[in-house]
């Protein structure tokens, strides 16, 4: 969150940051999720995945490398850590340089205005403020009701290991899940993925389905319906993992160097004393409840990012956000946040990038006659020399039928998706219809032409098979 | 009378036609009169049909007509052309309009002949793109990006033999089999779509009248009534002495069957840094000679930060020399070159020599030798491109223009594709879409790739003026190149505004990882008239090098410093 943008607006700021250890004893250090143990390390190990695939590419494109190429974990790993504390560090810079106190403290409400915080050697700290934003954010869940459940680490331990986790299940189908699975595969992991029920919940599911068959052909192989029922230590070391296929009804098993939960993340609103200070939260979800404002049921406590009701779990979001109400408490700003249309990419071994509405949610907002959906398989140039398969490089855009078909959401597989999309994202939230998008000239040879380029409709059931430019 | 010949006169008797016959071999100038019809029909056969002062043909020909309905057309006093549509050039935009112009059920003749560079260096079917320009080297770009990526590897926990090196002819023969298959591609499109391919090369002879010549030297004729010229550009060369003689083109390099070793690239157009770029990170000794400025036409601010990567990587720079003269030093894959120049700003006179010299100073208009000026086509007469109104027609109203041989008009495939398939579009069916010019993004592929679009700074203040826009600016440092540690603030992006206009993006800028990728979506925004408000509230995608736009605050006029300083 950015606490600097109140510190620059001449305002006393105090931040209160602490990382309980995850049941492993995983801390880490100023800066949240995302730098420690999401979006940054899962990006450069993601990235150490595609160059597993670059190695393999450029002996096609003319280079002799010698044989055998391995990945060493340690290396990887003391890279990336390395990196992310550079990152701490700069965040403790950044905030002394705007004279923003910081404090390693883990912080309870005492009331609306009082906040205690305590430090690992159990010190007390009270303090005071007329205005406080709650963005303590999300923990990865782990299962109360399966025996040696513990003994699996989650995505707040898989970015600090020092050694290889060896063979891996990761247990859950949430992006993070995939995402973990994909890196861990491409370093040459023998990894698995379990499934309950469907991939990435909440996104186009088309899309989702895609991008596990291209992990399914990456190499991860996919336990589909299937829940763990126990974990258990063998004498070896290994997880024995018992579980249930629910097609089947059998019992399988299997052992495991590593068990990793992706099952979805809590927020962190439980131990904040939130009834002392009057916060209302979801009973359900755990989440605290705010307005447009970011306002909480107490009027001058406010919540940004994963832990608020309803908002997308985006760091970018969270920062946007934060900036934002800052700039409305102390710069004279009435700006709100606009959560509408944010663009996210899945950095699966083949990227996922979308933005707007997946089709289901279209067809339901709009009804299937009035949409209409452009779509293509096409394949990357890149892809051609390294003799890549690329059967699910594929593009869609779902739009409104009428007129001059204003784009409802835009979904793309392939290389840099992320790259690609946030583009678009811009010319949707300027209204951009497929007129004015099929009028614009591509770029060539890029993949991201290939959505200016789309022409065929799913009605049509014409081949969406792109062919050579 | 041969068979032939009273099958026409039956064939005209049985359609109560009054003809008039002359029998050839029953005069004395006979012979005579079968010469000059040769030369105006090329046929040498008899019988030699005319129909209202049209060339019809022989037998074959004429009955063919007869049973399409041309002859009765014909006959009734209209023109009887072979074909709807000829287009003259089987690139890009010449078989996107040959293409779309079948699809709308018209007759149509596409003639692609690849004149054969001075090193003998010719290629199939498909124009500059997919055989000497994009294709090619996007994939010779990409071997470059993957020579980085083994580099950069060994830091994300790769391990392999230290050896490693490029194998020139392995990726030659990779790129040349996959142009191949395109190659063919258009062919079998061509066949499907039911358009006439002639790997002949065209030129005018008269109104609607194109006399094609093969390999072999066949001359055939044919007649159109509509014609679109798509012939684009080629190399052009220094016109000092050992330039065809010693020296390549990028029409050459791309399908070299040797690694060029130590090269010298004369140019510092966006083909010359590309090739150099590449090259360079294949690992050769690569030196490039600039006359003036990089990337002219392109940001100069954008065109110095190109070139100042492309040099902290090794390729070495010659500013401000032009050669003089090439010599070979000694014969073969590669030889020896030895290259003279001289200085634009002194009376030095330098010499180097190299492997290989590639010459990359523009292009010119393949206009020539097409016979242009017997069916006045007016052209440019400083660059030789045609003169094209808004519907890209030149001032003969059924000839027209599209790619790089047009003036005035962005030299990329993409355009010249979507100027084709709208032209066909317009002429054959009651579409009135034109091609939309402005705003047209690019990617130059060089070892850091830049993407643009729109206005360049220099432009945007000559346009609005200094005061009325806002230049916002930022470094980055792509989280990929962190862990190799390589590179801090090599990255760069802008956005230029006009302040008038509510801050719309009037110029896109950005230097760095898949620029292309980048730009594209951009492009598609400011053609849907995107502000900096707009830019401002919509959220990054994270971590991208995208996102850096969405959060771009520092303006240029402030000089605030814009170095990355680490974190989110």
């Amino acid at each position: 969150m950015r606490v600097d943008a109140a510190a620059q607006s001449g305002r006393k700021v105090a931040v209160l940051d602490f990382v309980e250890p995850s049941p492993q004893g995983t801390r880490w250090g100023l800066g949240g999720t995302c730098v420690n143990v999401g979006c940054i390390p899962k990006k450069l190990m993601h990235h150490t995945a595609l160059l597993g695939g670059a190695i393999k590419d450029a002996k096609n494109y003319g280079w002799d490398i010698p044989l055998p190429v391995h990945h060493d974990w340690s290396t990887m790993a003391q890279a990336v850590q390395s990196h992310v504390k550079s990152l701490n560090w700069g965040h403790l810079v950044q905030l002394q340089d705007r004279k923003v106190k910081y404090m390693n403290l883990k912080g309870v409400f005492l009331d609306k205005h009082t906040v205690q915080g305590e430090s690992k050697q159990g010190e007390k700290t009270i303090l005071t403020a007329e205005n406080i934003v709650i963005a303590t954010g999300g923990r990865p869940k782990y299962p109360l009701d399966i025996p040696g459940a513990k003994l699996g680490i989650s995505s707040d331990d898989i970015f600090w290991l020092q050694d290889s986790p060896g063979k891996t299940l990761v247990i859950g189908a949430s992006y993070v899940a995939l995402e973990c699975a994909g890196f861990l595969t491409g370093v040459g992991l023998d990894t698995s993925i379990m499934v309950r029920s469907i991939p990435l919940r909440g996104f186009d599911q088309q899309m989702a389905h895609l991008v596990t068959d291209h992990m399914a052909s990456y190499g991860t192989r996919i336990f589909w319906k299937c829940i763990p029922i126990k974990i258990e230590k063998l004498d070896s070391g290994k997880l024995q993992v018992i579980w249930k296929n629910l097609e089947s009804n059998v019992e399988e098993r299997e052992s495991f160097d590593t068990v990793m939960w992706a099952i979805g993340r809590a927020p962190e609103t439980g131990d904040l004393c939130l009834d002392k200070a009057g916060v209302q939260i979801n009973p359900e979800t755990g989440k605290i409840i705010v307005g447009a404002n970011e306002e909480t049921s107490v009027s001058h406590i406010y919540a940004i990012g994963d832990l608020a009701e309803g908002r997308p779990e985006l760091t970018p979001t969270a920062i946007k956000a934060g900036k934002l109400l800052a700039h409305r408490l102390f710069g004279n700003s009435t700006e709100l946040m606009n959560y509408d249309n944010v663009a996210t990419t899945v950095f699966t071994p083949l990227e996922y990038g979308c933005v707007g509405l997946s089709e289901e949610e279209a067809v339901q907002q709009y009804g299937e006659d009035n949409i209409e959906v452009y779509h293509a398989y096409y394949k990357p140039l890149e892809f051609t020399i390294a003799e890549r398969d690329a059967t699910q490089c594929y593009i869609k855009m779902v739009c409104l039928r009428e007129g001059d078909q204003r784009i409802l959401g835009l979904h793309f597989i392939g290389p840099n998706a992320g790259e690609v999309i946030q583009g678009f994202a811009l010319g949707i939230k300027c209204n951009a219809t497929y007129t004015q998008l099929s009028s614009t000239i591509g770029i060539h040879p890029t993949c991201a032409e290939d959505v200016n380029k789309l022409n065929i409709t799913k009605r049509s059931g014409l081949d969406p098979t792109v062919t050579a430019c | 009378m041969d068979p032939a010949t009273s099958g026409v006169k039956e064939l005209f008797k049985a359609l109560d036609v009054d003809i008039h016959v002359v029998e050839l071999d029953l005069l004395e100038e006979g012979n005579g009169m079968q010469d000059v019809l040769h030369e105006m029909t090329g046929q040498k056969t008899v019988p030699n049909v005319f129909v209202n002062k049209a060339h019809v043909g022989g037998c074959d020909k004429t009955l063919q007509a007869h049973e399409d309905g041309l002859l009765k057309k014909l006959l009734e006093g209209g023109e009887m052309y072979d074909y709807d549509l000829i287009v003259i050039g089987g690139g890009s935009g010449g078989l996107a309009a040959s293409k779309e112009a079948a699809n709308l059920g018209r007759k149509v003749l596409v003639f692609d002949y690849v004149v054969p560079t001075p090193m003998g260096t010719s290629w199939g079917l498909g124009g500059t793109c997919v055989n000497v320009g994009c294709i090619p080297k996007k994939l010779m770009h990409q071997a470059a990006l993957l020579g980085q990526g083994l580099s950069d590897s060994r830091k994300f926990g790769w391990e392999f033999d230290e050896k490693v090196h490029h194998n020139w002819a392995k990726m030659k023969d990779a790129i040349q089999n996959y142009i191949g298959s395109l190659n063919w591609g258009y062919r079998v499109a061509l066949r499907d779509k039911k358009v006439t391919y002639s790997n002949s090369y065209a030129e005018f002879v008269e109104p609607h009248k194109i006399k094609a010549s093969n390999k072999r030297g066949k001359v055939t004729f044919h007649t159109g009534q509509k014609f679109i010229i798509a012939t684009g550009e080629r190399p052009r060369y220094l016109k000092i002495p050992g330039d065809k003689e010693y020296c390549i083109t990028s029409d050459d390099l791309f399908s070299l069957s040797y690694c060029p070793k130590k090269t010298l690239v004369v140019g510092a157009s966006y083909v010359a840094l590309e090739c150099a770029g590449f090259l360079c990170s294949l690992g050769l000794d690569v030196t490039v000679m600039v006359r003036s400025i990089l990337l002219r036409g392109f940001d100069q601010e954008m065109a110095g930060k190109v070139g100042a990567y492309m040099e902290s990587h090794g390729v070495k720079f010659l500013k401000k020399y032009v050669p003089i003269k090439v010599e070979q030093l000694e014969a073969g894959t590669p030889g020896r070159l030895k290259v003279t120049a001289k200085s634009t700003i002194s009376t030095e006179v330098i010499d180097g020599e190299y492997n290989t010299v590639l010459i990359a100073v523009g292009r010119d208009a393949c206009t020539k030798n097409i016979g242009l000026e017997k069916v006045g086509v007016r052209l440019n007469e400083k660059n030789g491109k045609i003169l094209v109104d808004n519907e890209e027609r030149s001032n003969i109203p059924y000839i027209f223009g599209i790619g790089d041989v047009i003036d005035g008009k962005p030299e990329l495939t993409p355009v010249a594709i979507q100027a084709g398939k709208l032209l066909a579009r317009r002429l054959y069916s009651s579409s009135s879409v034109k091609c939309d010019y402005v705003n047209v993004c690019t990617t130059v592929f060089t070892p850091l790739e830049y993407g643009c679009c729109g206005l360049s700074e220099e432009n945007a203040i000559a346009l609005y003026g200094e005061e009325h826009i806002e230049v916002y600016h930022s470094m980055f440092w792509p989280l990929e190149w962190t862990v190799p540690g390589r590179d801090k603030n090599g990255c760069y992006g802008k956005v230029i505004c006009a302040k008038l206009d509510h801050y719309r993006v009037v110029g896109f800028h950005v230097l760095g990882p898949n620029a292309g990728e980048i730009t594209q979506g951009f492009g598609a925004a400011m053609k849907c008239g995107m502000t900096k408000d707009q830019l401002n509230s919509v959220i990054g995608i994270h971590p991208t090098n995208a996102e850096v736009f969405t959060t771009m605050e520092i303006t240029k006029r402030s000089g605030i410093d814009i170095s990355k300083k680490g974190g989110c």
